[in-house]
Formats: C-alpha cells, structure tokens, sequence
C-alpha cells in the first residue's frame, strides 16, 4: 500500500485537452473517488497512473517514487476496467491466476491455488471458478475482473467505473462488499465513477473532476456541505440542488452573489415567499415537491404523508444558503 | 412451433435450400470424384468412351507413379519371378519394376515449400498485422495500401525477373528460393486478414495483462495469440492452398532438386502417351495434405470466415 500524487499533470489527445494541471494526492489507505461525467478526465487520470498512456507534462509519483517512465508492469498497480476485461480463453481459475503467473510475482502455484480460493470466496463465485471466462453474467464476470485485482497486493487499485455495468441489486451488494475489502485490506484505491451514491457512500475523500480540471477535492461530507462552485454542488445531491436568481426568496446576499444554491432540505416551509406546488412525488420514505416560484422551478422536500396537491399554495424560505459569483465560485 | 415464424424457415424453403446445397456439392464434387476413381482404372479403361463407371479396380496407377520401369526380355521374365504384388502388376506389359520413381521426392518438395511458406507467411504476417493495429505507425496506411498492391496484378506477370533474379542470387530451383517466392506473394494476403482479426480483439484485453505485471510481447504470446487462433487458423489455410496449387512459377523456377508435385504430375509418361490413371493417382495424393489440414483446422475456418460478423 503506498500513497499516490500527480504533480501539475497535464495529457491531450490531439488538440483536446483531457487533463489540465492536475495536482492530486491519494493517500495512503484511502478511498479515492474521482466524479465526474463522461469526458471529465476520469479515465485518463487512471490510465495516466496505471501507465497506460504518458503524460504530456507533470509528474506522477506512487510511493514517493517518480514513475513517468516505468512501464505498467513496473508501477505494482491492479486496475479493474469499466468492460472487456476477463481473457475469454481462459477459466474463471486462471483468470484470477493470471497475474499472481506474472514474471514479476511468479508466485508458487500452490499459494496462488490458495489465494484464488479466498478471493473467489470473498466474491461469492468459488462454485464458478471452473468455468470458462465466457460463461458467466455480467455480474459475475465483473467480481472476477475484480478478484483478479485483490489477488494481488498492489501500491494501488484503480478502479474504472466496475459496478456502471450491473443492475442496481447488485450494484447496492457490491458497494457494502468494496467498501469492507478496502477496510480489511487497509489498501490505497482510487475509484472512478459518475454515480453521486457510490461517491458518497464509499468514498473517505471525493475528487470532482470537470472538463480535465479538479474542481474540488475533500472529504464526501464537506463537498456536500462547502461546494466551492455551483458545479460541485450540483454534482452531488438527489434531488439537486436548486441554483436560484439571488433575491428571490428575499435572502441578505453578500456582495457580488449572482446565483444563491439551496439544497433542498434547506427550504423552511411555513413562512417567507409564496410558491405553488406543481407536483407532488411520493417516493414512501421522502415526499418531493416540485414548486414554482416567480417562474423559476423549485424542489423541495416534505412530510412523506403529506397532503399537498397540485396547485395549492405555501410560503417558503432560505436556510444556509450557498452563495456563487457570476463564475460559479463560492462566495460564502 | 406455430405455423408461422419470423425466424424459423418454412420447411418448404428448408427443402429447397437443401436440394440446392447437395445439387451444388454433386457438380463440383464429380470432378474430384472422377479423378479419384480414374487413379484406379486400367490405361484402358480411362480412355474408353462412353466413360465407364462401372469397371474393375486396379493399383496399377499408383505403382506406375512410384516406380520406374523397364522392358525385359521373356528369358529374362521367366528366370526371375515376380517379386512382389506390384512386380506382378507390371509384368503384363513385359516390364520390370527397377527402382522408385521421383514423385515421393517431388511431393516431399512440395510439402516442405508449402508448409514452409505458409508458416512463414503466417508468422510474419501475424506480427506485422499486429504492429499495424496496435501502434501508431508513421504512414500506416499508405504501408498497408503498398502491401495490398503487391497483389495487384498476377504474380506471373513478373516471372522474368524474378526469373533472372533468381539466376544471379543462385535461388534458382532452390527451396528457400521457393519458400520466399511464395511468402512474398501471400504476405498480402495474410497482413490484411489477420489485421483484420487483431483489430476486432479488443486493446483493453492487453492492458489488463501490461498491468497484471507481463511485457507487451508477453501479452501478445498469452492473450492476443489465443484469440486470434482462429483468424490464424483462416488465413494459414488461404496461403497453403495457394503455395500447394501454384503451377507457373514452379515450373519456370524448378527443376532438378526442388521441383514440386504440381509441374511433375504432368509429364508422368507411360507406355505409347500420357498415363492418365498415374496421373490420376498422382493427383489424388496431392490432393490429401490439403484436404487433411483444411479439416483438422474446419472448426476454426468455420468460425474465422464469419467472424466480426456479429458483435455482442
């Protein structure tokens, strides 16, 4: 397990530019998530570490050693692909095996045989291991492209947005099952994805990604609470955050604020400013209310046994508001 | 199933499309069928007309293809009995059987020019198809348009010099000149098909082996080759065919050491003209290493023909 850090890297491919001046450290034993939609940078972030591609500029240290011309091999790094990662001629067996076999681990066949067990174990597929790699769901060829990571002790696991693939039961089980391997392993990974949830419930820091730049980076629970940009906030929430003209509610805006950002569990209902419901969403454990004020739309959240309708009217108003500059950047 | 299916065939037209396949089969198997059975006619029998079908079966053919033979005298037959089955056959024309002919030489040539060749061919083709489509090659394509144009005029059409080059290097009737001849001209071949199959294995299949700790090379032994299994299988069967068949070149190229079986068949001279069911046998042998290769390898023709076809 080893710490992480690129160093103003920056990578394009032809005139697009995928990375600008990245500066991120991953740290020892941490969770990494890299958010961000598709085209951010995330990829590249990970193949740059991985050494799958060269970076154009800056530096990319694992373990306080500069990597930037050592060969993927070299580098002691387990990535998981987002597809096509299983070798198709091989047995489940000896796709885990594949690289303790490697010339750099040539580990005895009788620790492997052991070792396959127990990962094949802590991903529930020990009854698959003989089959062919072509044989199994896409759920379970993806815990094996995952088992043929943890088989290994690498400085880190890259992790390119494995669970996108799968449907949502299985995607819920896997999240739990990352995050405990992480805990037990004690191991650095560095997780990509565009999913807020995953983000959220597994990450112990988040990296927003947007266009090739990184945006923000720190705890899930900070991100959340102290966006530095309207980006960020609205990368993260369900149901989004609402990006409102600022003086609609009748906030004290500080100087310069363009644009106020109201989570939606931050609206008091009861006093303040009329609005009229325009829909009403049951989900059981929590009630959203689609508003309009003023011609802007609205989403708050209210009592699950609510009895709001369609065009009724209620008064709401600001709580903690987030405050942006005509750029997006936070004010206060 | 109900009486009407989108994705079924009415048996009907099942019926029909049978008929023509073994229509199909009938007309172009009678040719191979009638060389088959004429290998074991009698010189006479071959030449009768109305062609016989029915006719009793002789190896006189096959021996006269293996053997020389020379006229003896009738002193000479008596004193010596017939020494084997095959004496006994060419006895009836007054004629002893006095060593091997050079038809097992010949063919021994052609085995190694064609598998030869093909390996070749097939190597160096699977490395540089792999080179094309894995690596940003400087003028990649205007190199693969160069390759491709190799082929596009007969080969023949160049036979005097290569004739002449031939002479000066000392390739001449030589089977590492042939060798080269023939992977020359299927190196095209083999380039753009198995170029065609590498491109259809996806990148991240070695990826996934660089990190897992292996060399390029590596990755390319132990994930890209298994793979490509069947497009190698393919493309190996395309340029035997045409090393094993080729006529023109080998009969202005060799002679005494390397000749193959395809100029030699031919001139098997018999008693008074062509020995056609020497020919025949002659023919019918040669006919076995490709058939016998194209079936050990059908699975995967099968396969390699219509691969890319369909993606998942």
């Amino acid at each position: 397990m080893a710490e992480v850090s690129l160093q103003n890297v920056s990578k394009s491919y032809g005139k697009t530019a995928a990375l600008t001046d990245i500066d991120l450290t991953v740290p020892d034993g941490s969770f990494v998530v890299l958010l961000g939609p598709t085209g951010a940078g995330k990829t590249t972030t990970l193949r740059l570490i991985a050494g799958l591609e060269k970076a154009d500029a800056g530096n990319i240290q694992i373990d306080g050693r500069t990597v930037n011309t050592e060969t993927p091999a070299q580098r002691d790094v387990a990535m998981v692909f987002q597809q096509y990662s299983l070798y198709p001629h091989l047995t489940v067996r000896d796709n885990l095996a594949f690289p303790l076999r490697s010339p750099i681990l040539k580990t005895p066949e009788d620790e492997i045989s052991r070792k396959v067990q127990e990962v094949a174990e802590v991903l529930h597929i020990p009854h698959k291991l003989n089959n062919k790699a072509t044989e199994l769901s896409g759920g379970e060829m993806q815990r094996v492209s995952i088992g043929r990571a943890l088989v290994r002790d690498p400085a880190i696991y890259l992790m390119d947005e494995p669970l996108s693939s799968l449907d949502a039961k299985l995607r819920a089980d896997l999240r739990v099952e990352l995050k405990r391997i992480h805990a037990e392993l004690a191991s650095t990974l560095l997780y990509v994805t565009h999913d807020q949830i995953e983000a959220m419930t597994m990450a112990s820091h988040v990296g927003v990604l947007d266009e090739g730049k990184l945006v923000q980076f720190g705890s899930p629970r900070d991100i959340y609470e102290n966006p530095s940009t309207s980006y960020v906030a609205a990368r993260l929430g369900q149901p989004r955050i609402n990006l409102l003209p600022v003086g609609l509610l009748g906030e004290d805006a500080p100087s310069g604020a363009h644009q106020v950002g109201l989570r939606p569990e931050n609206i008091r209902q009861g006093d303040g400013r009329d609005a009229t419901v325009v829909r009403v969403e049951h989900l059981g454990d929590q009630t959203r209310l689609h508003l309009k004020l003023n011609d802007h739309d609205v989403i708050t959240l209210t009592d699950p046994h609510s009895s709001l309708a369609p065009g009724e009217t209620i008064r709401i108003a600001a709580q903690n508001p987030l405050f942006f500059d005509a750029e997006g950047v936070r004010i206060t | 199933m109900s009486s009407f299916s989108v994705t079924e065939p009415s048996n009907r037209s099942k019926w029909f499309a049978g008929t023509l396949v073994i229509l199909y089969a009938l007309v172009t198997m009678i040719p191979l069928a009638w060389i088959m059975l004429t290998g074991f006619k009698s010189p006479a029998d071959a030449i009768s007309y109305p062609p016989k079908v029915v006719f009793e079966p002789t190896l006189e053919g096959y021996v006269n293809l293996f053997t020389t033979r020379t006229r003896q005298t009738e002193e000479f037959l008596q004193n010596n009995p017939p020494e084997n089955w095959a004496d006994d056959i060419v006895r009836q024309y007054d004629m002893v059987i006095v060593g091997p002919s050079k038809f097992g030489e010949r063919f021994m040539n052609s085995v190694i020019i064609g598998f030869g060749s093909t390996f070749l061919s097939v190597f160096l083709g699977t490395l540089a198809a792999y080179a094309f489509s894995r690596f940003k090659i400087p003028l990649a394509d205007d190199l693969l348009f160069f390759i491709l144009s190799t082929r596009m005029m007969p080969p023949i059409a160049v036979a005097i010099p290569i004739f002449l080059m031939y002479r000066n290097l000392g390739l001449s009737d030589t089977h590492l000149g042939m060798i080269l001849l023939y992977t020359a001209v299927n190196i095209s071949l083999a380039v753009w098909l198995l170029k065609g199959f590498i491109d259809e294995i996806p990148k991240e299949y070695e990826e996934a082996a660089l990190i897992d700790g292996y060399t390029r090379f590596q990755a390319f032994y132990k994930v890209v080759l298994p793979q490509a299994a069947t497009g190698i299988a393919s493309t190996a069967i395309f340029c035997l065919i045409f090393a094993w068949n080729e006529y023109a070149f080998a009969v202005l190229l060799t002679s005494a050491t390397a000749q193959t079986a395809p100029p030699f068949i031919p001139t098997i001279i018999g008693v008074g003209g062509l020995d056609w069911p020497a020919v025949a046998a002659g023919a019918t042998i040669f006919l076995l290493p490709v058939m016998i290769f194209t079936i050990l390898l059908r699975k995967h023709l099968l396969r390699g023909i219509t691969f890319g076809a369909v993606r998942k």
